[in-house]
């Protein structure tokens, strides 16, 4: 019983760190229509400029919101720069825009701080918690309760301020809302840039665990859209949901699935991630598409 | 139509006359590069029927060309079957494949479903890996590059770029037919108003699923042919990259366009090249600028790019030509 | 309209045709003149296993410090490295690249077990020089097979033997705990360890879990590992995943006797990271000096690495092993033309390369020498167990040969 306990405990660690990157590819999502290839990379990237503010001295707390200001702005100026032009262009030519993106954030990156991976602070203390035999990280229960933070404000943000609800509109039907003067441009500008702002939260929280290097996030970010394709896209609580219930049933197969072991554990989780969305074709949670015929 | 038709006859005739002159003035490696631009263009034909034509998104195309190639691969190594034999295999394996996949896939749009392909590609190494008895596991499986039948005086390298090639031709002139026709047009229908296409009389259930069906199994020829060209398959050399390398070769082409196919695979073979050439430091980087450059310049791909050039230059005035060709968005809400 | 695309396919076509046609040098020796000799690579400098990059770099940046001084023999090192991405078909064309168009005299540490298994066949056809390959795989020691195949480092089954060796010696009741990367690498390891465990293994081994190398986090796996009741743990893990399962074994109070793979002995990006104190006690075995152990801050082979790193490539990591590992293998290289004298022809390259006697090279541990012969094509064959006390790692016992297979 107590594997059993400590292996859902340990999935719930790894699931929030899934969590925490798929809030901010939600968010872009809710806000721009647009699946950003490139969020886990910009993440790494923001993490980068953490750990450089850290290395030149400034207090933790300093260092982070400090990279927080900086991914809001640099999320605003990339939709404002490099996503503008092919604003009206086909989906699949922004999400070209956006692999581009990917690799030159992770190639850069690696040319700046070269791919020697480097130890990131954790704000939390490093003493686990113990209940009896079952053990609690304390920086997994930090990171667990940051996403749930984070995942409030989103909602509270989309849910109750006249700007979050101008967002939501935008993205859904820009000409209307143009039509009632919601500046659509900026709005998108602004969805890219609170995107920006939860990737570089998540990684900031996953950097203590998997030390950083530019890969990161590449991993974390495939198992992101799992747990986003699973809670469904549309829906911030959904994806916080689908990371944790990833996280969760990949470690029970690999543990009590012999035949399957952990050697296909994540295919096991992928197959389950097909299976949901045959029988809810949006996710757990997604909103279904209505289509105007 | 028919005035039209002797001087596209006689353009494409040229191009065939020329491809294959290629491998008398052209060295033994650049006839290898050119094969394998032959197959990711057949790879990128399949997808682009699938999501260019019919607007259904696959992040996942690498799955079929590394079953095409595992196919081809296994079924040379263990059973000793002649190459030539195992890439029509590897198609029809490919092709039911594809077809089962495509009919879950049905129930999902858009995202979702480029997410459910996304799995498939990322699945497949894992499962090569798993099967290790038949697969050779993480080691792969080294095969012998094959030579020309019937006495041919040609070397290997030239027998493969006229295997490639013949099989381009004979796949494009199915694919082109199919895709102008009757059930072409019926492709493309569902793609742009399935609701209305369904009206009319159109099965879209059993249609969508063919297509998807049918790009599976171009995708997996292309597999096939790439395990003889390269002489050795393993996991590494089927990631998600591939998948999103083969996406990025139909987008860059042009979607929804027959010659695009080929423009996108130059685009994924050669560019790489140029970008390392440039800079070794960080030569990702470079292919990232030259990605996101071309999407500036050419938002409907290179075929797009240059059929909007051609009006210009024609000053006919069909401004909104190139957009139609492309896919709705896949999320237009009410 | 579609005349025009297909105008502009012929216009495309007849450019690439033109591009295409290479002159052929009328060479007696490939890759050679009077004053320059081509050396070929390939090395992932994109894609995800970009961060081995940095050894095609180091070893380019140290045969300029080679030509600076005057080359071998009068001639330059003119080395061409090309990135492959770490996909074998990228391999296989970069590789063809390297011999037919640029006709190089000899390829040098094409790296990734994959890849050089998909120009293996090849190069050897081809008789071109296929040198000191970048992997732990045995398959590179095959001289009756592949004579024009040369490996490098220990290979990673070996290192598996040398920690069965001493799990037999030390813990013969011992169950033992397996965490491995699901991939040529992991394997190779995993397979001699359990060859050199012989009939114990199948009582001994407890458990064995896998992770991809895509995964996250190995929380999972080393809980399960803890279950299992396992008193030795072999972990076969790259720096990122050493640095949690070390961590993660410390938080849930999991103290085995911790055998860590020679890969992920890195004393600043592994052991630090992990905690130095949750780290004490680990054992690995060595064949190179760890450059962030103190231990060897004042050796003269340390302190010449450190002197070449910053005035010939100043923008790599001073605490990456690869940068020294590029730098040793590009000195052996370097011997190899040396011993050439004015033959540079392919077939004394390769008959030079089997010949090195008792080399030392400045960062392989002290008394570890590199040898070859025509029937022994793995250069380095000898490890040292060393043990973590917290502050550098401890050597103890004899160099451990391997045991030569042909």
């Amino acid at each position: 019983m107590d594997i059993f306990i400590q292996q859902v405990v340990s999935g719930l660690a790894t699931g929030g760190i899934y969590a925490s990157l798929a809030l901010a590819l939600v968010m872009i999502y809710q806000a721009t229509d647009v699946v950003n290839f490139a969020q886990g990379e910009l993440a790494m990237f923001a993490t980068y400029i953490c750990w450089t503010f850290l290395n030149a001295g400034f207090p933790y707390w300093v260092a982070f919101l400090s990279t927080l200001a900086i991914a809001f702005v640099g999320g605003v100026v990339i939709e404002r720069v490099l996503i503008r032009p092919v604003e009206n262009a086909p989906i699949l030519t922004i999400v070209m825009v956006t692999l581009g993106l990917l690799v030159i954030c992770n190639s850069v990156a690696g040319w700046i701080w070269t791919y020697v991976q480097k130890p990131f602070p954790s704000p939390f203390p490093e003493r686990p918690f113990k209940a009896g035999n079952i053990v609690f990280g304390a920086h997994d229960l930090g990171e667990i309760q940051v996403t749930l933070l984070v995942l409030l404000c989103i909602y509270l943000f989309f849910r109750f301020t006249p700007l979050g609800l101008a967002m939501r509109a935008a993205a859904h039907n820009p000409v209307s809302s143009r039509l009632v003067g919601i500046r659509v441009g900026w709005m998108l500008a602004l969805g890219w840039g609170l995107a920006a702002v939860f990737g570089a939260v998540a990684g900031m929280m996953v950097a203590p665990v998997l030390t950083l290097e530019p890969n990161l996030m590449g991993g974390v970010q495939i198992y992101a859209f799992a747990a986003a394709t699973l809670g469904g896209f549309t829906s911030p609580g959904g994806a916080v949901l689908g990371g944790f219930i990833v996280g969760v049933v990949e470690n029970l197969v690999g543990t009590y699935v012999h035949f399957i072991g952990t050697e296909l554990k994540f295919t096991v989780a992928l197959a389950m991630i097909i299976v949901v969305l045959l029988v809810r074709p949006t996710g757990l949670f997604g909103s279904t598409i209505v289509k105007r015929v | 139509m028919s005035a039209s038709r002797l001087p596209r006859v006689a353009g494409l005739l040229a191009l065939v006359l020329i491809a294959c002159a290629l491998p008398f003035v052209m060295s033994n490696f650049r006839l290898f590069q050119f094969s394998q631009v032959y197959i990711y263009a057949i790879a990128i034909l399949g997808l682009n029927m699938l999501t260019g034509y019919n607007g259904q998104f696959s992040l996942g195309h690498g799955a079929f060309y590394a079953i095409g190639a595992y196919a081809s691969a296994i079924m040379m190594d263990r059973w000793n079957i002649g190459y030539g034999w195992t890439i029509p295999v590897a198609g029809v394996l490919c092709l039911i494949v594809g077809f089962l996949f495509g009919l879950p896939a049905l129930r999902l749009e858009g995202l979702y479903l480029a997410l459910a392909t996304f799995s498939l590609a990322l699945a497949v190494p894992q499962i090569l890996k798993y099967f290790e008895h038949w697969t050779g596991g993480s080691q792969g499986i080294v095969l012998n590059k094959p030579n020309a039948p019937f006495g041919l005086k040609l070397n290997p390298d030239q027998w493969l770029y006229y295997l490639t090639l013949g099989v381009l031709i004979v796949l494009f002139w199915l694919g082109a037919n199919l895709l102008k026709g009757r059930i072409g047009r019926a492709i493309v229908a569902i793609r742009d108003n399935h609701i209305a296409a369904e009206a009319m009389g159109i099965n879209t259930a059993l249609y969508k699923s063919l297509v998807f069906g049918v790009s599976a199994a171009y995708t997996g020829v292309a597999g096939a042919l790439s395990a003889s060209v390269i002489a050795y398959v393993a996991p590494d050399s089927f990631n998600v990259f591939l998948s999103v390398t083969l996406l990025i070769g139909s987008v860059i082409g042009g979607l929804a366009s027959i010659s695009g196919a080929v423009f996108g695979a130059l685009f994924i073979q050669f560019v790489p090249n140029w970008a390392q050439d440039i800079s070794k430091a960080a030569p990702w980087a470079i292919f990232g600028v030259f990605l996101i450059g071309f999407m500036y310049l050419m938002p409907f791909g290179i075929a797009g790019g240059i059929r909007l050039l051609w009006i210009r230059a024609t000053r006919s005035r069909v401004p909104q030509e190139g957009r139609s060709a492309v896919p709705t968005q896949a999320h237009t809400t009410t | 309209m579609r005349r025009t695309r297909q105008l502009l396919a012929i216009v495309l076509a007849l450019g690439m045709a033109a591009l295409a046609t290479v002159p052929a040098g009328a060479q007696t020796v490939v890759g050679v003149t009077a004053t320059e000799i081509k050396i070929g690579n390939t090395n992932p400098y994109s894609g995800p296993a970009s961060a081995y990059g940095t050894i095609g770099k180091v070893i380019g940046a140290y045969f300029k410090k080679v030509n600076d001084e005057g080359g071998v023999n009068g001639r330059k090192i003119n080395y061409i490295s090309y990135d492959d991405s770490y996909s074998p078909p990228k391999t296989v064309e970069m590789v063809r690249k390297l011999v037919e168009q640029d006709q190089v005299a000899a390829l040098f540490q094409t790296l990734g077990t994959p890849p050089n298994s998909a120009i293996h066949k090849y190069v050897n056809q081809q008789k071109v020089p296929h040198l000191f390959v970048a992997t732990g795989a045995t398959k590179w020691n095959d001289p009756q097979n592949f004579p024009w195949t040369m490996g490098y480092q220990p290979n990673y089954q070996t290192e598996g033997r040398v920690y069965a060796a001493h799990v037999l010696k030390n813990h013969p009741n011992a169950k033992i705990g397996i965490l491995y990367q699901n991939d040529d690498y992991g394997k190779d390891y995993l397979k001699g360890f359990e060859d050199g465990l012989g009939d114990a293994n199948k009582k001994m081994i407890v458990m064995r879990q896998s992770y991809e190398v895509t995964d996250p986090t190995i929380d999972s796996q080393i809980v399960n590992l803890k279950n299992s009741g396992a008193n030795v743990f072999f972990n076969i893990t790259i720096p990122k995943f050493a640095v949690q399962a070390i961590k993660k074994a410390h938080d849930i109070g999991w103290k085995p006797t911790h055998y860590l793979n020679n890969v992920s002995s890195s004393l600043a990006t592994v052991l630090k990271p992990a905690g130095l104190e949750a780290s004490k006690d680990l054992i690995t075995a060595l064949y190179m000096k760890e450059v962030t152990d103190p231990q060897w801050r004042n050796d003269k082979g340390f302190t010449d690495w450190v002197a070449f790193m910053k005035k010939y490539y100043p923008e790599g990591a001073l605490d990456d092993q690869s940068n020294a590992f590029g730098y040793n293998v590009a000195i052996l290289m370097t011997q190899v033309l040396k011993q050439c004298g004015n033959d540079l022809s392919r077939e004394n390259i390769m008959k030079q390369a089997a010949n090195l006697k008792n080399f030392e090279l400045p960062l392989l541990l002290p008394g570890i020498k590199v040898n070859t012969s025509a029937t022994d094509h793995a250069p380095i064959e000898q490890e040292q167990l060393a043990r973590f006390n917290g502050e550098k790692w401890d050597l103890f016992g004899d160099l451990f040969e391997a045991v030569r297979k042909h």
